[in-house]
């Protein structure tokens, strides 16, 4: 089993048609950070990078001390979950866990075991022959992170996987990320547009802005009266519901 | 993206795929280099009296076929529109879906046994006119088998147009309280104005380059077009300068048609679905419903009638003597099996050009298209421009010097007839894999799922019932098709359309009815398959 590994990108330079950006930042071993901002200050390019799925056009990416800059998305020792299409729709749910171990899915003994076991982590059993198109939205997010377990990778990155969900919903599968997190410590990058969610799971927080890190931190730190002024602006109207009710009276 | 080190094999098989095209292509041209270069003199003195008789009838038939099928298509379209509860709407539209899988030979056999001097009809209209019926020659056949296949295709396309008018719009006019005319005039000509340069530009494009109806029809001379004039130039008269001239001319001409097309925005590779009407919120008039009737039972008997004397005329014949000849069992296992070799070599084109193409777009992610890509890209339509009997003529002039020019006839066939067919399994591949890339790229980079496993575990079950449209969609194209292999075909290779011609030739109308029958069958059930395939492939 394999903990969290930390990551760094080094002067990371990518432009996207007109939109510059340049990461520069330090990512804690086996904590989950989150990673919010403005749509379009880079969220899902960050993670993309990370993945191997951009190649930036200067500076290093660094996972565990190694440079991973140059990698194949498959050699990393990552796993990232979309917002949508983590399944072949054609493949059953075992089918698309199983991928996790085997890229021609062949499947020992023992891999057919974890992957038993991780639909039995992620409340999938007995869903084991059903397709895509017969699971609920959170289901299918669950296969894909039981798929996350199979694969062991020391970084787990979200990409806003749960934002399709209703709230309920949302909460469980945060619950089941946080779970997880304590059992294999793997370091956690999730991308959010919630402050919530930010706060129900993340030790740690990076803001972004316009294609730089804006501000990094603890989460609480974010959220105190004098947290990162750009953070404030951004979350704006949203903290006051999220702040206790008294405080809320007073600035009214 | 960074997946471009593993896409590599996609892009080097869509690299191969245009070098196959483009040798077959570009041989034919070295062949009418060649040519032209060694009977100059003969090639110029082709540009006779004769030759502009010939062009300027290419034209006027190509002009008279698009305004007779098209501007009636206008109203077919409208009222079927107009009426979406009309009975037996949906067979007249499924009815003019079979054109467009009818090899041309066989509806143009069905038009002789309606309307031909011995045709269903000649008692008829030999005792209106009150002599005898000489029957369609000419340019009147050329044009009625013309308008029978392309007031179908037109009125289909009209429709298309018609049904992308929001159901709002349709509210809207029904609460405003607009008359038929005024419908008309703001609501369904403005849709169809927009989409009319288009699809009359795609029908002159289908006339201009008809082959196998203007040998059937034209009967003469007088009614020859310039792909009938290089084919008797090669075949009757063997005068390959003459035939270099014709080509060159049918080249320019098809060229100056299509750069036109392209400025319209037309597609060129046209569509074997139905469209599905959306709900109508329209109340027509007494007198518009018994007008739209009356038309629409016109252009279903127009349309209908040479297929039913098909069936007729087929039915009469000695069925089972014909199945029972050597000759005809020859020609059957010929077709299929080249055009089984035809349709392989098209998905295979197709699906490779597909492929370099997706993986040329993710490559560059948002910067302009490279040359390569744009080639892969639009450059396989561009087959479209080189007529079939240009491609067969200019490899015929080239090989001549080598051997045997009748002996490679089946490598000709099954080459030709799968580029030909290449646009169209282009069409019914290319949208299920680009939109499967789409979903799975990502997911395929990072779970190292590529190559064969790729192929086999995320490619087949997506593509498997697209490929098999075009596969059948190539085979029937390329079972019907006339054009290359009356150029090659000989008594050591024929196939059917062949066969059904040297049978028309020789005036033994029952077999050519009879093997019509076959040929024509054959066709439509590999096009229902095709359309059945090609119905639902899209995954949930």
């Amino acid at each position: 089993m394999t903990t969290g590994a930390a990551i760094r990108l080094d002067h990371v330079a990518f432009s996207y048609g007109e939109a510059a950006m340049n990461f520069d930042a330090a990512i804690e071993a086996s904590a989950i950070t989150a990673v919010m901002g403005p749509s379009g200050s880079g969220k899902s390019t960050l993670l993309n990078l990370i993945a191997g799925f951009e190649t930036p056009q200067a500076g290093r990416i660094l996972i565990s001390g190694m440079d991973v800059t140059r990698l194949e998305p498959a050699a990393r020792p990552v796993s990232m979950v979309f917002q949508e299409n983590n399944l072949f729709a054609h493949l059953s749910v075992e089918q698309n866990v199983g991928l996790g171990r085997s890229p021609a899915l062949r499947l020992a003994a023992e891999d057919r075991e974890a992957v038993a076991g991780a639909l039995d982590r992620t409340g999938l059993a007995g869903k084991e022959k059903r397709l895509p198109r017969e699971l609920s939205g959170g289901e299918r997010q669950r296969v894909a992170l039981a798929r996350v377990l199979v694969r062991d990778r020391p970084v787990l990155l979200l990409d806003e996987p749960f934002a399709a969900l209703g709230p309920a919903l949302r909460d469980d599968m945060l619950d089941l990320v946080q779970g997880v997190h304590e059992e294999r410590k793997m370091t956690v990058v999730l991308v959010t547009h919630r402050p919530e969610d930010a706060r129900r799971v993340a030790q740690r927080m990076i803001f972004l802005d316009n294609g730089t890190v804006a501000a990094s931190g603890e989460t609480e730190f974010f959220f105190e009266p004098d947290g990162p002024a750009a953070f404030r602006r951004y979350i704006g109207t949203e903290q006051k519901v999220a702040l206790p009710p008294e405080i809320a009276r007073k600035t009214t | 993206m960074g997946t471009s080190r593993s896409t590599n094999p996609r892009i080097a098989a869509g690299i191969l795929a245009l070098a196959a095209i483009t040798t077959l292509i570009g041989g034919a041209f070295a062949g009418l280099v060649v040519e032209g270069v060694q009977d100059t003199s003969g090639a110029l003195a082709a540009f006779d009296p004769y030759l502009f008789r010939v062009v300027r009838f290419t034209l006027w038939q190509a002009l008279l076929s698009t305004a007779l099928s098209v501007i009636p298509a206008i109203f077919v379209a409208r009222a079927l529109s107009r009426h979406p509860n009309f009975p037996g709407r949906a067979l007249i539209l499924r009815l003019f879906a079979v054109p467009l899988a009818l090899p041309a030979i066989v509806a143009a056999l069905g038009v002789l046994a309606l309307y031909g001097r011995a045709g269903y009809f000649a008692d008829l209209f030999g005792s209106i006119s009150g002599q005898s019926w000489p029957g369609i020659y000419g340019l009147s056949g050329i044009l009625v088998a013309h308008v029978f296949f392309n007031l179908p295709l037109a009125t289909r396309f009209f429709l298309e147009a018609l049904d992308i008018v929001p159901a709002d719009q349709w509210r809207l006019a029904s609460q405003l309280g607009m008359g038929a005319r005024s419908a008309f005039r703001l609501i369904e000509w403005p849709a169809m104005r927009a989409s009319l340069p288009g699809i009359a530009g795609l029908v002159f494009m289908l006339c201009i380059t008809s082959f196998t109806i203007v040998l059937t029809l034209g009967g003469g001379p007088r009614a020859t077009t310039l792909e009938v004039a290089i084919y008797q130039s090669l075949r009757f008269d063997f005068d390959p300068a003459r035939a270099v001239a014709l080509t060159v001319l049918q080249i320019a001409l098809t060229m100056a048609v299509v750069a036109a097309l392209m400025r319209l925005g037309a597609n060129l590779a046209g569509d074997a679905n139905l469209s599905v009407a959306p709900r109508r919120f329209v109340s027509a008039s007494k007198q518009e419903t018994a007008f739209n009737s009356v038309l629409l039972a016109l252009a279903l008997l127009f349309v209908a009638g040479p297929m039913l004397a098909t069936v007729i005329a087929g039915l009469d014949a000695e069925l089972l003597r014909l199945a029972g000849e050597t000759a005809v069992r020859q020609a059957t296992g010929t077709s299929i099996v080249l055009a089984s070799l035809a349709a392989l070599l098209s998905a295979a084109l197709a699906l490779s050009l597909v492929m370099a193409r997706r993986a040329l777009a993710l490559r560059r992610g948002k910067q302009h298209q490279t040359l390569l890509e744009s080639v892969v890209d639009t450059g396989a339509g561009f087959v479209l421009v080189v007529p079939p009997i240009v491609i067969g003529a200019g490899w015929f002039v080239l090989l001549r010097h080598f051997g045997d020019v009748f002996a490679v006839a089946p490598v000709m066939v099954v080459t030709v007839n799968a580029v030909m067919a290449m646009p169209f399994a282009i069409r019914a591949i290319r949208p299920a894999h680009d939109a499967a890339s789409e979903r799975h790229e990502r997911l395929c980079a990072q779970l190292g799922i590529s190559g064969w496993n790729r192929l086999r575990l995320v490619e087949w079950p997506v593509l498997r019932r697209p490929l098999m449209t075009a596969l059948a969609f190539a085979m029937a194209l390329s079972l019907g098709d006339l054009g290359v292999i009356a150029l090659f075909g000989s008594d050591a290779v024929q196939t059917l359309p062949y066969l059904l011609l040297a049978r028309m030739g020789s005036y033994r109308t029952d077999d050519a009815a009879g093997l019509a029958l076959l040929l024509g069958l054959l066709c439509l059930a590999l096009m229902m398959l095709a359309d059945r395939l090609g119905k639902d492939f899209l995954p949930r």
